[in-house]
């Protein structure tokens, strides 16, 4: 029998199981795109009948960050930069448990960004929110690493020299085997987009464009959006990855000239996830780690039976 | 200390072996019956550059360096440097000879390879032999290997002279050989072992000097280990199952043989992208339900310093390993300090707490290991094993059943489900994870899955249930509930039957050493030597840097009219603790320092506290500095 009987349980969830009492309404800013995340991450868990109990929300810092305020469930709200390793830790150590990890465009980009390409890389089973307001929010409106270039804040007077990092290229290059790009105000289009990538096998990437009204009103609301896969102006294969590259890039540039680009961008559903992948090479137990630690016939090993001999 | 030992000491380059063939010999000793110490010298550097390994023998316990040695093996440096005159690194081909004689005692034997070494290089050679009464053997090592095998066992023609003028049996290392080495190469090495023993037999007059292998024996079954072996064996027997890292010299170790280990049982090791990661992914499995470890030296560790604080602040139990290496910065990465004390107890932000254990020995460092765990589970609190290169490093031999323990699985303070039902709730069925008032701080953890379980762990202060909150009230309660943990983790360390804290010498004495960590052994040493010469000195090795023992060792110094504090440092850290702790004492504390790159050897400290507390002289030569007491 499990230890942890809240998952795979199946049992009828409501929206109103992810609210947790505490404040029925959060705190961030009249008309602030984090509502848009929060809304499609409670309609994908109701859909895919995912408990709370089950689901593990690992965050960063910054306004962001809060959304593990707001969403009941397990909940690790980490540092800044870092809800990336942490989640992938929980996911090896306790693998049958939902793991999602979400933060803020500087969170997740700037200083978090050497973990962003690792998680990518080794293809974590796991779902990574990027709120991209193109804005440090929570220090309030310095210039975030896609911000635009010319973006003027407190901290850049005469607007940032640097061109804006490139997201959803980046995950490519980095192994991500899912993107995805939605936008807050697009919510039925976030909430299947944030189904798909709880149900992929694999880290699966979605930057969601949140417009921040308080400190970056240059980027407007990202409306007018285009989904890329329905529109007939777009026809890439979303499962090559040369064509999903050329169709990021146009939609990285069309970006700041006003045209806001979104939808799937890469899907590989061939690539076996990380765990599978230490798995078949003997360097992680078939059974999860963690429910050994309550299983109490398991004959824990000793290194004066294994080891020692060596020594001798 | 004793007078019959056998201090061999190989020397080479690095690349060439010279840490196998050294591992061999000493555990051939040890096997023979004799008790066997290793100390290692090597510069940060793949391929050449002066290296040697010492190893100690005798049949008394031997628990440190000795002073000097008395047993030369010189080998080649294959690739040595050979640069101009006047170059910052001189000639290296030369140094395994030139570079190992000035802690050659009277007496003793050289034997080098006069296929490789030219003794003529060395200036005064042949006077410093005579004066010293030095037994010199140049055995063409080089072409007795090629003759048979490779130039590459030239190491094995060594050891076999070795053997020869030690008076030790062969076959002692010829069973070794034969465990370690592949078929292959095995027939070659057996007949180098063997001619060149019997070439030194026929040959030369062995029974010309008197260093000889002593004879011993022990009582029970010995393993020959390292400080660094001790830690992983410890984390695995209690149940660890999950290490995350990046390579960083010396702890590169621990974290090897972690990584060797844990798919044998079934445990999870992860190399990721920097310390950052390893740590806050040691702290992530811990949270979903896993006992996990990380760990780094001092650059890395500076890391680590986040994701500390986060475990701290969310009560995740996490144990981190800090093995010191000289710094600041990068600092010299293969040479033992213990400079990282403050760093260790002090870094991260705000009032945080963590638990810091620094074993003084290879067995302290397998019980204090599974010590922090079980704090650190006990508690939620993270544990800190401070180590060095030194302890990391040497290999000794202690008692089989040091080991033959059994597992301790336990999660510490966590619920199962079952338990979880009766647990405080709030309205909308968030488990209270971090009540406020409860036994010793404790307030227990469930683990994500769990049903009944469900809470927010953040960095931010935070109400019971985990919403971040900055009431007065709240904070107040949270951080004297934090605090109240170490207060009972205090309380428990002072209680246990035997304590971290090793005592050494007569119980009644004059003068006291104090020291924490890896130089324990060495100051035990001294304390012998000490005493033997008619002083009265008692030492007290401190293991628990945090909660620090301020009852034992407020009574160790009242006990004694002064106290030299023996560290490896510049800035006498431990005293600097040991003084803040307990609040006086500053008249009575001198401080025996040494931060050169070599740990001290048994004699230095017997000469500093001679010169300087005894003779209340000034202490000359670069070896070591004496820092006064306050007032003096
Ligand atoms: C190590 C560290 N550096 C800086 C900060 C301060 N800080 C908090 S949030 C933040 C940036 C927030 O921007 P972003 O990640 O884009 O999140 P947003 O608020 O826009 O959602 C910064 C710099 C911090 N908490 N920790
Ligand atoms: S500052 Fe911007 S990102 Fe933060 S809550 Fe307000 S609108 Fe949202
Ligand atoms: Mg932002």
């Amino acid at each position: 029998m499990s230890a942890f009987s809240a998952i795979g349980e199946g049992r009828e969830v409501e929206q109103e199981d992810y609210t947790p009492d505490l404040e029925p309404q959060a705190t961030w800013c009249p008309g602030c795109g984090d509502f848009g995340v929060l809304k499609a991450l409670k309609g994908a868990a109701q859909e895919l009948g995912k408990s709370p109990e089950e689901m593990l929300l690992c965050t960063g810092i910054g306004c962001s960050g809060k959304l593990n305020s707001y969403f009941d469930s397990y909940g690790f709200h980490t540092i800044h930069g870092r809800s990336l390793p942490v989640a992938r830790a929980a996911k090896l150590a306790n693998p049958g448990i939902e793991v999602i990890a979400a933060g803020g465009d500087g969170d997740g980009y700037g200083i978090g960004g050497n973990h962003f390409m690792h998680s990518a890389r080794e293809n974590h089973d796991m779902t990574y929110i990027v709120f991209n307001n193109e804005i440090f929010g929570l220090t309030k409106g310095q210039t975030s690493p896609t911000s635009p270039k010319g973006h003027k804040s407190k901290t850049q007077p005469h607007g940032s020299a640097k061109e804006p990092l490139r997201p959803l290229s980046l995950s490519l290059t980095s192994g991500a085997s899912y993107i995805a790009r939605t936008a807050a105000v697009n919510p039925n289009q976030a909430k299947e987009i944030i189904v798909e990538a709880m149900e992929h096998d694999g880290f699966a990437h979605v930057d969601f464009l949140t417009q921040c009204p308080t400190w970056n009103k240059d980027a407007r609301q990202y409306v007018p959006y285009i989904d890329v896969n329905d529109s007939d102006d777009y026809e890439f294969d979303r499962t090559d990855r040369r064509e999903a590259a050329d169709m990021m890039a146009e939609t990285e540039e069309a970006l700041h000239e006003g045209k806001v680009l979104t939808g799937r961008y890469y899907v590989d559903e061939s690539r076996p996830s990380y765990g599978e992948e230490k798995r078949s090479i003997g360097e992680m137990p078939e059974e999860p780690l963690a429910e050994r630690y309550f299983d109490d016939s398991y004959e824990w090993e000793r290194s004066a039976d294994l080891f020692l001999d060596k020594h001798k | 200390m004793t007078d019959n030992e056998l201090i061999w000491r190989i020397a080479g380059g690095s690349g060439d072996g010279i840490a196998s063939t050294s591992q061999n010999f000493a555990k051939a000793l040890m096997r023979s019956g004799l008790n066997v110490f290793t100390h290692r010298h090597y510069p940060s550097r793949i391929r050449g550059g002066h290296t040697y390994t010492e190893i100690r023998a005798s049949a008394d316990p031997v628990k440190s360096r000795g002073d000097g040695y008395n047993f030369l093996l010189a080998l080649g440096d294959s690739f040595a440097r050979n640069p101009k005159e006047g170059s910052v690194y001189g000639n290296e081909e030369i140094k395994p000879l030139s570079e190992n004689l000035d802690e050659l005692r009277e007496g003793g034997v050289i034997i080098y390879d006069s296929g490789l070494l030219d003794a003529s290089e060395i200036e005064n050679f042949d006077e410093r032999v005579e004066e010293n009464n030095w037994h010199v053997y140049d055995l063409d090592l080089r072409t007795m290997a090629r003759e048979q095998g490779r130039e590459v066992m030239r190491n094995t023609a060594g050891v076999g002279a070795t053997c020869a003028l030690a008076g030790i049996e062969l076959e002692w290392i010829e069973d070794l050989m034969t465990e370690a080495m592949p078929e292959k190469i095995l027939e070659p090495n057996l007949e180098i072992l063997h001619n060149a023993y019997e070439m030194v037999n026929e040959e030369y007059d062995v029974d010309a000097h008197d260093i000889k292998v002593p004879e011993g024996s022990h009582d029970e079954e010995q393993v020959l280990l390292s400080g660094s072996d001790s830690i992983a064996y410890g984390s695995l027997d209690e149940g660890c199952r999950f290490i995350a890292g990046y390579p960083m010299t010396p702890w590169t170790e621990v974290f090897t043989i972690m990584s060797q280990n844990l798919p044998e049982v079934g445990g999870i090791s992860e190399q990721v992208e920097d310390e950052i990661a390893a740590a806050a992914l040691a702290v992530g499995a811990s949270h979903a339900g896993a006992k996990a470890m990380s760990g780094s030296s001092g650059g890395g560790f500076a890391l680590m310093s986040e994701p500390l604080g986060l475990a701290e602040m969310t009560e995740t139990p996490v144990v981190l390993i800090e093995a010191m290496r000289a710094g600041p910065s990068t600092g010299m990465p293969t040479k033992p300090e213990q400079a990282d004390l403050e760093h260790v107890l002090y870094t991260s932000q705000g009032d945080s707490q963590r638990v810091v254990f620094a074993p003084g020995t290879v067995e302290e460092a397998y019980t204090q290991t599974r010590k922090a765990f079980k704090i650190a589970y006990e508690y939620q609190i993270p544990a800190i094993v401070l180590y060095d290169q030194k302890l990391g490093g040497e290999l000794m031999n202690v008692p089989a059943s040091v080991f033959d323990e059994e597992p301790n699985p336990s999660l510490g303070s966590t619920l199962t489900e079952a338990e979880l039902e009766d647990a405080p709730h709030d309205e909308s069925g968030k488990y209270s994870r971090f009540q406020h008032d409860v036994e010793d701080g404790v307030s227990p953890r469930s683990i994500p899955g769990q049903k009944g379980g469900h809470y927010l762990a953040t960095g931010n202060e935070h109400t019971p249930e985990g919403h971040i909150a900055e009431s007065p009230e709240n904070r107040v309660a949270q951080m004297d509930r934090r605090e109240q943990k170490l207060e009972a983790i205090h309380e428990e360390l002072a209680s246990q039957d035997e304590g971290h804290q090793t005592y050494h010498g007569p119980d009644e004495a004059t003068y006291g050493l104090m020291t924490f960590g890896s130089s324990q052994g060495t100051v035990e040493e001294a304390v012998d030597v000490l005493n033997d010469q008619g002083y009265s000195v008692k030492s007290l090795g401190v293991s628990d840097m945090a909660p620090y023992p301020v009852e034992e060792v407020t009574e160790f110094i009242e006990s004694v009219d002064e106290v030299l504090v023996v560290e490896m440092n510049a800035s006498a850290q431990f005293r600097g603790l040991t003084q803040k702790e307990l609040g006086q004492y500053g008249e009575k504390l001198s401080s025996l320092l040494k931060y050169n790159g070599n740990p001290f050897e048994p004699a230095d400290i017997v000469e500093g506290f001679v010169t300087t507390i005894v003779e209340d002289e000034e202490l000359t030569g670069i070896e070591t500095k004496y820092v006064p007491a306050a007032g003096d």
